[in-house]
């Protein structure tokens, strides 16, 4: 089982991703469980949501701890919260960062990409650069960062999940994101 | 949100599973007021009700008790009514929950299990539910997205049948808010398992009737006496409900659960989402070659004392994980199986555990923790609470 917690901030549309992504891995046949840090959310404060998936069918409800991968929708969030906590050794952390892996040496201890999917998602007329909104660029990123699902699933499940008039440009945003995740060079052969 | 395919898997949450259930089930009134963590399961039967999915009226009220009300009203007409509540949505309808039990109409209603304020909380446990226990009310508790909605189609077979109203229960946000695949039924299969409700009588201005008349010491009890035997015709119509599902759309529930529970020496109790969790965790046990399993009730009311009597007089011990508490007394769950057990000429010893309270998460090491506690003591105690800061 593969578990994978998101870090982003109130309306930025963590939990949106968790289930975007979970459809899609769905799509490949696999069993999922996405979820949303239980309890009340507000605009701009630091929210979670989860990830399971496996090959059977998922019975543990217990909240996850111990992530396999983080992602990490708002780079602000670093100075926050301790996007770290509970991640396996060699665990992977994505960050929406227009800097290179290698800045963040405190993290160095797992494997960082970072992808500018802020830039990304201005790019492609969702939010503004102050309140972009990077959910499903991430998403491309993280897809190739870890291969768990192609690009082509993934967009599938943007186009099922999200109102028509937004499909275009947050697919387009993926792919983008897709092509443009850095991954620290060091540590990219230990990816599993 | 588009008109929905039936027919097909989707990645949905608990709360829209219970959408997704009632429209199924073609309810024709709808009434609620918003609540965390419910207001989802109301807010897509809107939509559903706004862009012509689904044909219903959609009452919008000033307080839960006026939801329940209007549901007793719509009802009364023959109408099959819906609606979703939580905590204290459902504690201020409490008046109108014995209303709708008395005159026997067949409401089904999802409530979404949050703990009771103050302290105010937004997290999962029993206690708004369990509270209700004594209303006339039928409750079932689910343990995934998918038993949520098909539970809300057997519900309103079940509730039609022997005329009282059905409460299904889902954990707040480890079910409401949680997404994972279920199957929606074909609607041409869900119709051929629930005709429209036809009620033996309906407030109708072209046959005249009087409902809720004054019921003196001589008839009142009788009517209560048929409140009884109607519950006691649901655990038949439950399993009989459970059975034609099953051989319709393939998946069947029971009123309870044995899990692995042949030659099991200690047999764990649970109800809701602890269920899945624990199988997991029994499956694990086994593999260590501990002879342990697992008994789920779903169906609480109606309580089926006798398949509860038979699933548990052979094990050796018995280990019940209460998300509620009743102050005073204990773990609810536990009362139940006792009672149930005391007439028995075989009765185990009965562990009473109380964990995860406004919403505490109960991992797979909390139900490691209560199994080995029972395994390693050989007294049985009436109320264990488990990770409780003293």
């Amino acid at each position: 089982m593969i578990e994978v917690r998101f870090h982003g901030r109130g309306g930025q549309g963590a939990v949106v991703a968790s289930e975007i992504l979970a459809t899609a891995l769905f799509k490949e046949g696999k069993f999922v469980q996405a979820f949303p840090a239980f309890g009340v959310e507000r605009r701009g404060a630091p929210v979670m949501a989860f990830l399971r998936f496996d090959g059977a069918p998922i019975r543990r409800r217990s909240q996850i701890y111990e992530p396999d991968h983080v992602v990490v929708l708002d780079p602000t969030l670093l100075l926050a919260v301790d996007v770290t906590a509970g991640l396996k050794p060699h665990g992977t952390i994505l960050i929406n960062s227009e800097a290179p892996p290698e800045s963040f040496s405190a993290l160095n201890r797992f494997v960082v990409a970072t992808v500018p999917a802020g830039e990304i998602a201005v790019a492609h007329g969702l939010g503004t650069r102050t309140n972009p909104i990077v959910n499903t660029a991430i998403l491309g990123a993280f897809a190739r960062l870890t291969g768990f699902v192609s690009l082509e699933t993934l967009l599938e499940a943007m186009a099922e999940k999200l109102p028509e008039r937004q499909r275009e440009r947050n697919q387009a945003a993926a792919r983008a994101a897709y092509e443009a995740v850095t991954i620290a060079a060091a540590l990219e052969r230990s990816i599993r | 949100m588009t008109p929905t395919l039936t027919g097909t898997k989707k990645v949905v949450t608990g709360n829209h599973a219970v959408s997704y259930g009632a429209m199924l089930a073609r309810v024709q009134v709808i009434s609620a007021y918003p609540i965390t963590p419910q207001t989802q399961v109301v807010e897509l039967l809107s939509e559903f009700c706004a862009n012509g999915t689904l044909r219903a009226k959609f009452i919008k009220v000033e307080s839960e008790h006026s939801a329940m009300a209007a549901l007793i009203g719509a009802a009364s007409t023959g109408a099959r009514t819906f609606t979703a509540t939580s905590a204290h949505g459902l504690a201020l309808m409490h008046e109108m929950l014995h209303w709708a039990a008395g005159a026997r109409l067949p409401i089904v209603m999802a409530d979404i299990n949050r703990a009771m304020g103050p302290p105010w909380s937004v997290w999962t446990d029993q206690n708004d539910s369990l509270s209700q226990r004594d209303t006339g009310w039928m409750q079932v508790y689910c343990e995934s997205n998918q038993e949520v909605l098909d539970t809300v189609i057997q519900a309103y077979r079940v509730a039609e049948k022997v005329s009282m109203p059905a409460m299904l229960v889902l954990d707040a946000f480890v079910l409401s808010h949680t997404a994972e695949p279920i199957e929606i039924p074909d609607q041409s299969l869900v119709d051929e398992y629930l005709p429209p409700y036809r009620p033996l009588y309906k407030l109708d201005p072209n046959d005249p009737r009087s409902f809720g008349a004054l019921a003196p010491p001589d008839v009142y009890m009788e009517l209560r006496y048929k409140m009884h035997q109607a519950m006691e015709d649901a655990l038949i119509e439950w399993a009989r409900a459970d059975e034609e599902f099953s051989e319709l759309f393939g998946r069947r529930y029971g009123l309870i659960e044995p899990y692995r529970a042949d030659d099991a020496e200690i047999l764990l109790v649970t109800s809701g989402t602890v269920t899945s969790t624990a199988r997991e965790v029994i499956d694990e046990l086994r593999a260590e070659g501990r002879r342990v399993g697992l008994l789920k009730i779903r169906v609480f009311r109606p309580f089926p004392a006798q398949l509860v009597r038979a699933a548990l007089q052979d094990t050796e011990k018995v280990a019940v994980l209460d998300r509620n508490i009743s102050f005073g007394m204990g773990g609810i769950f536990a009362q139940e199986i006792k009672s149930a057990l005391y007439n028995s000429t075989k009765r185990p010893p009965i562990f009473g555990f109380v964990a995860g309270l406004g919403g505490r998460d109960i991992t797979p090491s909390v139900i490691r923790e209560i199994i080995d506690y029972t395994e390693s003591h050989d007294e049985p105690e009436d109320l264990i609470w488990v990770g409780v800061k003293r």
